[in-house]
Formats: C-alpha cells, structure tokens, sequence
C-alpha cells in the first residue's frame, strides 16, 4: 500500500533529521520526502510518501505523531488530495532524436527549458502519474541526469470550508 | 547571572535535590555553580553509572532524577544509561556539556554529537544556544519527561552557553508545547465497551506492565481487580504493582515467567493490557493474546496500541484515570469457576527439587531474604540469572522492585540502589547482582562506601556468565565459549579494598544464618553467595 503523509513540522534545525531518522530506526520506507515552508514561518511542512503493510502504515502516522517537534499529520490516499511534482531531465540527443523528443514533450505538455546542439532538459510540473509516463517516454533515449522533486500533498478544496 | 546560575535555578525549582555525574572542562561552569547551591553533586565512578543512578533515583522518589555529564566520551559513556531509562519509560534529566557553539561541527576536542546520537532513544532533546533560554528548557524538559509516556530528556550544553551571561532568573510559570499534549481521560465510549465485554466475560485477566507504576495506578488497579475479583498477572518491568502474596496476583508473564501464569494468559477470553509493550519477553506470540479472545489494550502512548498486537478496544489514556472511571462503572461479575481453576493452575506449579550441598540454592536463598525484607524494601536485581531468579522468588510487598527491564542492561543494579538509596534513606535497599555484572561497575562500591548507602549487595557468584552460558548449554549443545570468569576476583579483597563489610555464603546450611547478618547494619555490606554454575534457570 501507498501513502502520503503532509507532516507540519516546527521551523527548526535538526527536525528533517529527527523524523528522517525516525524511518531509518523502525524500518520504514520512504519513497519520496520533501520539505518546505508554510504560510506560517515557525512552520514547515514534510510531505512524505512511504509504501508498506497497513498496519505499517498506521504505526508511521502513530510515530510521527509522537514527536515533540510535529504539530500535525495528515494523510491522504491521493484521491482526496491535489498532488503534483517536478521533474528535471537532461537528455543527450542525435539530431535524428529532436523531432521525436519535442513531439513528446507537446503531447505531455512537458517544456523544454534549456538546450545545446547536443543536450535538453526538459522540465514537467504535474501528478505523479503523469510524470511516471513522460519517463517511461523517455527512458529509451540518452539520459544523462534525472533529479525530481517528490511528491507534493494538498488536500482537495471542500465546500463549507472555513 | 550566566547560563550556569541560570540553570541551577531552574533545577532549583524544580526541587532537585541531588545530580548524579562526573565532570570534564564542558560541563565544569554547571559544577561550579552547584557549589553554592542546596543541590548535593554525586560523583560516580562512570557517566552510565551516573545515568543509572538518576533512574534509580526517580524510581524510588517518584520524581525526576537528574545526570550532568561532559561532552565527548563523557556523552556518549552515558548512552547507554539513556537508552536504558528509555526502554523502561522512567523520566531522566540528561545534562551533556558541548565544546562551544562556534566549534560544533569542527571535530575539536572531546566533541561528539551527543544529540543525534541519541535521537531514537531520547524523548526528546535540547540542543542550546543561547543562555537566556535555559530557565524556559528545564521548566519544558522536566514537564515532558514526566508526563504522558515518561521518559529521557537530553539537554545538550555548549560551554560557552554556561559562561554567557543570560539576565536575572525569572521562574517560568507557563508552558506553551503546541505540539504535545499527552491525553489523560480514556474516551468514555472505550471504557463503556470494556465494563460490557467484562460483564459478559467468562475467564478474564488483566496483565499490569511497568506503566501502571509510572502512571502511580497501583491502587486503583488494585482495587479495580478487587472490586470483581479479576486476576492479575504482571510483565517483568510491572512487578510490584500489586503485592505478590495478593490472593488474586498469578504471577509473572513471559518467557521467564510462570508457566501457569502465561497458561492463565493465553486460556482467557478477554485480556486487559495496561501499560505493558507486548514485547517478545512477555509474549512471545502475539498472535495467541489476540486468538479467540478479546483485547483491551489501554497505554498511555498511542504508537503502543496496535504495534505487536491488534486490539479488539483500544483505550489511550492515563492508567490511574481510566482505573478510576472503571471503578465508579457499576459492575457485577462472577467468575468463581475461572478462579477455581487458576488456583488449581497454581498449585500445579512445579517446584525445584534438586539442591546439592555443595552450594547455595539461588531459589531457595532468594525466597527466604524476600520473607525477610521489610515490606517497604527497595529490591534491585541486575540483568541475567540473578534477574530471572529475584523475579521468580522476590514477593515485593509494598515496595519497590527495579531492574533494567527492556534494555537488558549488565551492571544496572548497583548504581541503581545508590540513586534508590538516597531517594528513600531509611529504607532497605537490596541489590542482586551477577559476578559479570559486578564487574562492569566495581568502581561504584567505592560510592556506596562513602555516602554510607544502606545497601546489601548480594552478588551470585557462580564464576561464569551465567545466562550466557546457559544459553549455550540450551542452544549450542554445551560448547560454552567467552562465559568463563576463572574465579577472579577474590571478592572478600574487593569488599576489603572499597572498606565493606563482606561475607562468604557457601552452602545452604550457611545460607540460613546469613540473611540476618546481610540485612543488619545501616551501611552496604557485600555478600557473596556461592552458586553452581549448572544451575540452570529453565526447569
């Protein structure tokens, strides 16, 4: 089983390490981790995404929230959540590839940002889902570096929101 | 006043009466500035034995024991005393000095990152930085470490930090945790299922863990069991929860308990866990406490609820305010047929036949100084043979039985009663230890000689480590290796050297006359019983 956590944490030094260190000490995965600041600036927030047993998955929210310095936990299966994460990817191309290439960035809506007569990097914004495809796309062609962002959680507009 | 005065002030009123430790340059200005205060320093002879000390000691008094350490190895000597105090949630004031904050990072001498070190077995920990904050961290360190889940408070110090000035003390009469808020009250709904599945139950059982002691449930749990006769059988950390010669306490769990306790256990239909891990020690299959049978797991830390065993109700909450809402639930129950069974169980029970002349019987011995101790005694029991034996014989009455019982930790015992000692100076205090064990910390009789501490060291001598070896004898078909202590050191020179008074317990016949002689006297005495080496725990 997959799930995300959206971990507000406090704004403090060595806090990534105390949580990061609590997946390491009990075992758990971590398949993508990232962090960033909040609308309030003693707070940051952790959106974490961690496959295992359901009974893993219930004790990761339990620990989580026994440390001092987290204030909240959320978690969200991806339905009832907006999720997006950014893909960075350098390719080495021929120019018999360029056509190719720049077809299936339109069709996936993926921008070139930067490019020589030898290398792009194109650069994706969107669901995890999306950018799995792009890559699957791409993989058969020259990759030369890939770095991602991991995926980021925000739950879902509801009515009667406050 | 610099951060040093500053946090004497603050350890001040927290009424800190005693700080167990051992000095180097980093944490000097701390130990300098205790020189004017009512705050008595206790030197031990190792940083674990300091931190061991302080457990014993907040044991005993029900409070906060505090250990202030240097940085570097002084740190990390400490680790371990952390992490013992850790594994059995007793609250700790963990003070380390730290090279200066401009250094932190530069690998200069004696510095180590005690913080991160300590990380999975802290509850939580300080790293300062700036002396003005210091009255703030201690007032927060002592209210998390003794609440909720008890537990080690690491407060990591920069030398520079003690020496900065920080401003006039000004007590803290606040606290503002936003991210901690331990639940006390068991949510009504839970306790409401728990009197139904009891008042329909047949054979149910309740097991008491360490956490009932923490939670200081002990009589509101008693009077919960009496109130519809439910028996009661104890982890090993939960021993003196209730008085072992109570008509309904069975006995302890696990796999050095009694058998007819653990039968008790797995026969109910419905257990009620309270303050107890289920960790392997106790229960070896979690699986068997959750089959055909329901669960009631009540603890106060809810990551405890469901991580070895999945409760049919789970209850989170403070042990003694959920007894208390148990015992105003109206109740009646009859479970005279379950009784009569356990009773019959019980006197099943086998006893130890075999005693050869030659030595002294560890059961026999322990049973007879357990009668012997006054009821408010405190009994310490180190880790390995001796530790399964004073659980299987020691009947705490009214008083306290402590060991290092999740962590497992060798030569806990002796600085232990010297914490439990000073906490409770009119009472007894008896330390059973290995002569494994013994020597991991001899340097702490030289402590127990000075402050006089009315401690009666019983040391097993069976001249090997005993549980080691019996687990090669049990596992590995008798190839004992690394468990030979070859019969050094002479003890009676030992005690002679640290200026104990000290006797040689042979055999059984000595053994009868010797238990007055151990417990007279009101400063330690170092006795040491002469035991066979194939005396084998498991029946």
């Amino acid at each position: 089983m997959k799930r995300i956590y959206s971990v507000w944490v406090e704004n403090r030094s060595g806090v990534l390490s105390k949580v990061a260190g609590l997946f390491a000490r009990r075992s758990y995965n971590i398949d993508s981790l990232t962090v960033g600041e909040t609308q309030d600036k003693t707070v940051s927030n952790m959106t974490i995404v961690s496959t295992g047993t359901k009974q893993t998955l219930e004790q990761i929210e339990k620990q989580l929230n026994k440390k001092l310095d987290v204030i909240k936990v959320r978690t969200f299966s991806g339905e009832d959540a907006i999720l997006r994460e950014v893909i960075l990817i350098k390719v080495r191309y021929s120019p018999a590839e360029r056509r190719e290439l720049m077809e299936i960035c339109e069709f996936l809506k993926a921008d070139i940002v930067d490019a020589t007569a030898t290398h792009m990097i194109i650069t994706l914004c969107d669901t995890p889902e999306h950018i799995e495809k792009l890559l699957s796309m791409i993989r058969k062609f020259n990759i030369a570096e890939i770095s991602r962002t991991g995926t980021l959680a925000m739950p879902k507009c509801t009515e009667g929101e406050a | 006043m610099n951060g040093a005065n500053l946090l004497v002030k603050a350890l001040e009123s927290e009424n800190v009466k005693y700080i167990f430790g051992y000095p180097g340059v980093s944490i000097c200005p701390l130990y300098d500035a205790i020189t004017d205060s009512e705050i008595k320093p206790v030197l031990m002879r190792n940083e674990q034995s300091a931190g061991h000390a302080a457990n014993g000691y907040s044991r005993v008094s029900g409070g906060v024991g505090v250990v202030a350490v240097s940085s570097g190895p002084g740190a990390t000597n400490l680790i371990t005393a952390i992490a013992t105090a850790f594994a059995d949630s007793i609250p700790m004031i963990c003070i380390t000095g730290q090279v200066p904050c401009e250094q932190i990072g530069s690998d200069m001498f004696q510095e180590a990152d005690i913080v991160g070190a300590c990380e999975s077995f802290v509850k939580y920990s300080y790293s300062v930085r700036a002396a003005k904050d210091i009255p703030r961290i201690v007032k927060e360190a002592f209210y998390i470490a003794s609440t909720g889940r008890k537990g080690p408070v690491l407060i990591d110090l920069p030398i520079d930090v003690q020496n900065a000035p920080g401003g006039e003390y000004e007590p803290i009469d606040k606290i503002s945790l936003r991210t901690y808020k331990p639940t006390v009250k068991g949510h009504a709904v839970q306790i409401k299922k728990v009197v139904n599945v009891l008042s329909e139950a047949e054979r149910p059982i309740l097991c008491v863990g360490g956490g009932v002691i923490s939670a200081g449930a002990q009589e509101e749990v008693i009077r919960f069991a009496q109130k519809i006769n439910l028996p009661v059988v104890t982890t090993m950390v939960g021993i003196g929860v209730m008085p072992g010669d109570h008509p309904l306490h069975i006995g302890m769990v696990g796999n050095n308990g009694k058998k007819y306790a653990n039968r008790a256990m797995n026969e109910s239909d419905v257990l009620i866990m309270v303050g107890a891990r289920v960790a392997d020690r106790a229960v070896s299959q979690p699986d068997l406490i959750t089959k055909d049978k329901i669960l009631v797991h009540i603890d106060v830390d809810p990551a405890e609820i469901g991580k070895n065993a999945g409760p049919s109700i789970p209850i989170v909450g403070d042990a003694k305010a959920i007894f208390e809402e148990l015992n105003n639930a109206e109740l009646s129950c009859d479970f005279t047929p379950w009784l009569e069974r356990l009773k019959y169980y019980s006197k099943t029970r086998d006893e130890k036949t075999e005693s050869t002349a030659k030595y002294v019987d560890p059961n026999e011995f322990l049973k007879t100084l357990s009668t012997a101790l006054d009821d408010d005694a405190v009994y310490v029991a180190d880790v390995g043979q001796n530790q399964i034996y004073s659980c299987a014989n020691y009947t705490v009455k009214h008083g306290h039985f402590l060991t290092s019982g999740g962590m497992g930790t060798m030569g806990y015992s002796i600085p232990a009663a010297i914490g439990a000692s000073l906490a409770a100076p009119g009472k007894q205090v008896v330390c059973v230890i290995g002569d494994g064990a013994i020597q991991m910390v001899l340097g702490e009789l030289s402590v127990a000689a000075l402050l006089k501490c009315n401690i009666k060291i019983i040391i097993m001598d069976n001249r090997c480590l005993g549980m080691i070896r019996e687990y090669q004898h049990t596992h590995y078909e008798n190839r004992y290796n690394m468990v030979d202590l070859c019969s050094l050191p002479d003890y009676s020179m030992i005690a002679k050297a640290y200026d104990i008074p000290y006797l040689l317990v042979s055999n059984n016949e000595e053994a009868k006359d010797s238990i007055g002689k151990i417990l007279s006297g009101d400063g330690p005495v170092i006795a040491e019983i002469d035991v066979d080496a194939d005396a084998f725990t498991a029946n």
